[in-house]
């Protein structure tokens, strides 16, 4: 029966992620946006309360919530599982602050990673450590297969020599997911993932980058020199040669796009929740059966960023919905980041604009919204890499086909 | 009576259309007689009398509402989107062109329409029609696949259920036992639900057109615009402004054609041309009190615009879907500079651009349209809906003409066709009827 309405039965779960968002993270949210590279402290305890949502091992909120789910299911006709109910804990978080919700310990991208692509050993090894993840480098972004960082088999341990950048909670994390390749000469083939636990001598922090927007998360550039890592450490298959290993990290991808998208619908809502408040003080309101045109201006403008909220709402509950049924979501996951990347973008600056000066200055969070939703169009690929995945999907073309 | 689409869905997908000589060809025999600026009286219609007569009126069983997000339709659903979408690439697509050109439907095409029980499938069982449940979702599924194979054509299909699914939520027991008897037999009457007028920034909470109360019922005076079929159609629901103690307010009523006063004239527009579309013209109608729809209750005429709204998002999907799968093998197949175009990223950009806002749009329709059936409030997501059909099933549109480049822009391929189509979407309300 067609219905797109959360589940019922996650509403427990939406209400807590509000209330926490409204409570904990609003709060503090100008705090750490002013305070770059401050540990938000407040998250500690905050963190065990998100452990709890997630432990259930059905999904809660942030990366952790995550699952590749394997096993079967019980109620095979549809399944509201783990990655719709990350989806919508997620949305309700982003709603209170993006940024802390990527500096909750144990919500990294790197534990999505862990939980997408690692044997059952691994999962239970790293379950309930801090991951961040490490893929970009000084020379590659984007084109995840162009990546220069080594790992060399020395016995039982690999050694990895490279440079990563844009390595969000760096710093913080207890461990790092690093991308690197066996072989340079055997292209994709080669690349795998390897877990590298802080303190690992050749593992270093290099610095912490000053930026745009989501303030309050520390983003890394990281060192790795003949940097030890164990040979069990590898997540995947260890074998080069076919497809797989690089199929299996990009796996990560499918789980890990609406969660980034989630990101972006939560703080989309959180700026058109305050326009409307911001409006209807001005005495502008919106009239959803009277025609747009007839209207004011603003409430036109207000329809149309909320038409476009409400799609890339649904396009994320979509790829989740297809994770949690075991159903192929690449295309979802891409078209759902896509729409929700630059919608966030386009809503967050239309609202600061409808706000005036006030909608500019540091008075109002609509200001810091604008910057911090830049970011979501461009990490865990950009617009144009979601618009090249979802072109060749549908054209049926291959990535040397269609570059 | 021809085979119901809830008796097609027992049967095997693919062979129903066979079995019930659905997939033959029509031939266009019908003239173009709309096409001359000629005034007429309205069609000269049956007489609707009031027959079997039930003690309340009937109204289908409300759905439930559901626990868990699902895109799944339900196996009754999916045959019947399957069936209407054969029936559609193999009926509508290869008569749109020249309907459009000859501005008329094909009156072979609009009997097989009727045959097949797309009418029936919004009737309660009681009243001789197929359906048990008020599946909105259904409908939206039905007008989707219909608008897949041309928008127009799909117009002038589900004109007549606009009026029939009005009487079925809001007749009273006295409109729906003169009127639905009509609807479920074998010669479907054309009929049209009229509230759209040629005004710019038109509000259809806000009709031009007037009732005035008179001693035997009301008085109506006005003109209605892009009303489909105008000239065959027998019975119209038409919007006014009904005049009250507190002024005026919108309201619905039954009109049949043969009434005094009443005369259709062709008003042939950008697109929609397969639809015959006209304009209606209201001087003096006198009707009777019971030509009243649902008491003239403000919220009967909020739902009937919130529900034609969602009818409109719901062909602009199947439409701009038509542009996706025609755009997409075009531009694989066409070369420049020794390859095919699309491994261009700026022709795959766009494309992929109309894939992404296609299956955005179709999921806000798919949710306001579960919503509406559910019983919860509808009006934000329809009016989302509405938004979202109108600006990028437009956008989605040109795309498909500037893809196709000169081939576009000539009548050669139906892209050009379902431009102009489109535009219709955000312009027009009322017509369809969800």
């Amino acid at each position: 029966m067609i219905n797109l309405e959360p589940p019922k039965k996650a509403a427990t779960l939406i209400n807590q992620a509000y209330q926490a968002a409204s409570q904990v993270l609003r709060p503090i949210s100008r705090k750490y946006d002013r305070a770059e590279h401050s540990y938000p402290t407040e998250l500690d305890m905050f963190a065990a309360v998100l452990d709890g949502l997630n432990s259930s091992g059905s999904g809660g909120a942030g990366a952790a919530g995550v699952r590749a789910d394997t096993e079967p299911g019980k109620n095979a006709a549809n399944r509201n599982g783990g990655n719709l109910r990350t989806v919508l804990g997620t949305i309700e978080m982003c709603w209170g602050d993006v940024a802390l919700l990527l500096s909750m310990p144990r919500q990294g991208l790197g534990n999505a990673a862990i939980a997408s692509v690692a044997n059952d050993e691994q999962r239970k090894r790293f379950g309930t450590r801090w991951a961040a993840m490490a893929i970009t480098e000084p020379d590659c972004g984007s084109d995840s297969a162009a990546i220069t960082t080594t790992a060399t088999l020395d016995g039982d341990h690999y050694l990895l020599n490279g440079e990563k950048i844009f390595v969000t909670s760096g710093e913080r994390a207890d461990a790092v997911v690093v991308w690197a390749t066996l072989d340079k000469d055997k292209g994709r083939a080669a690349i795998k993932s390897f877990v590298v636990e802080k303190g690992t001598p050749g593992f270093s922090v290099e610095r912490l980058e000053h930026k745009l927007g989501i303030r309050a998360s520390d983003t890394a550039v990281l060192r790795f020199e003949n940097c030890r890592v164990p040979a069990e450490n590898l997540l995947g298959n260890p074998e080069i040669g076919t497809k797989a290993g690089f199929a299996g990290a990009m796996k990560t991808f499918d789980n890990t796009r609406p969660l980034v998208a989630a990101m972006a619908v939560g703080l989309a809502r959180a700026a058109l929740e305050e326009i409307e408040r911001i409006l209807t003080e001005a005495g502008v309101t919106v009239d959803y059966d009277r025609p747009a045109d007839q209207q004011h201006a603003a409430a036109a403008a207000y329809l149309e960023m909320e038409a476009d909220y409400e799609a890339a709402y649904l396009l994320t509950l979509e790829s989740a919905w297809m994770a949690d049924n075991r159903k192929p979501n690449s295309l979802q996951a891409s078209m759902a980041k896509a729409k929700a990347g630059r919608s966030v973008v386009d809503i967050t600056l239309r609202c600061v604009e409808l706000a005036g000066a006030f909608g500019y200055t540091e008075e109002s969070l609509l200001e810091k919204w604008a910057r911090d939703a830049k970011i979501l169009d461009i990490f865990e690929g950009t617009q144009q890499i979601q618009q090249l995945i979802v072109a060749r999907r549908v054209l049926g073309k291959t990535s040397s086909e269609l570059k | 009576m021809g085979l119901g689409l809830a008796a097609l869905t027992r049967l095997a997908g693919s062979k129903t259309l066979e079995r019930t000589g659905l997939r033959a060809p029509v031939a266009h025999l019908v003239g173009a007689a709309t096409k001359n600026g000629f005034r007429a009286a309205g069609a000269a219609g049956r007489t609707f009398v009031s027959a079997r007569r039930l003690g309340k009126p009937a109204r289908p069983t409300k759905i439930g509402e559901g626990d868990l997000f699902d895109l799944t339709p339900t196996e009754e659903q999916r045959m019947v989107a399957e069936t209407v979408g054969e029936f559609a690439a193999e009926q509508l697509r290869p008569a749109a062109s020249e309907a459009d050109s000859r501005l008329t439907p094909p009156a072979e095409l609009l009997a097989r329409a009727a045959e097949l029980g797309i009418t029936l499938i919004g009737i309660p069982e009681e009243l001789g029609g197929a359906g048990t449940d008020r599946s909105v979702v259904t409908a939206a599924l039905i007008a989707e696949a219909l608008a897949h194979g041309d928008l127009g054509l799909a117009l002038a299909v589900l004109a007549p259920s606009a009026v029939s699914t009005a009487l079925v939520r809001w007749g009273d027991a006295e409109q729906q036992s003169t009127y639905l008897p009509a609807f479920t037999g074998e010669n479907v009457p054309a009929a049209a639900l009229a509230t759209q007028e040629a005004k710019p920034l038109f509000d259809p909470f806000r009709p031009a057109a007037r009732a005035r109360r008179t001693p035997g019922g009301y008085r109506l005076d006005g003109v209605k615009s892009m009303v489909p079929r105008a000239a065959q159609a027998e019975l119209f629901i038409v919007s006014a402004a009904l005049e009250g103690p507190d002024g005026h307010r919108p309201a619905l009523f039954l009109v049949e054609s043969s009434t005094p006063g009443l005369t259709v004239e062709p008003e042939p527009a950008m697109g929609l041309r397969g639809a015959a579309t006209g304009k209606l013209r209201l001087d003096q109608v006198s009707l009777s009190a019971d030509a009243l729809i649902g008491g003239g209750s403000p919220d009967v005429f909020a739902e009937a615009v919130r529900l034609s709204r969602l009818g409109w998002a719901a062909l602009a999907c199947g439409t701009a879907k038509a542009v996706l799968d025609y755009v997409i093998p075009y531009v694989n197949e066409r070369k420049a500079f020794g390859e095919p175009i699309s491994h261009r990223q700026a022709v795959a950009f766009s494309v992929a651009d109309m894939a992404i806002e296609q299956e955005g749009m179709r999921l806000v329709t798919l949710r306001a349209a579960a919503r509406a059936e559910q019983g919860r409030p509808y009006a934000r997501e329809v009016a989302l809906a509405r938004k979202l059909a109108a600006d990028k099933g437009m956008r989605i549109g040109s795309a498909g003409v500037q893809l196709l480049g000169g081939h576009g822009f000539v009548k050669e391929h139906p892209v050009e066709r379902w431009y102009r189509d489109l535009r219709a979407i955000g312009v027009l309300e009322g017509i369809v009827l969800l």
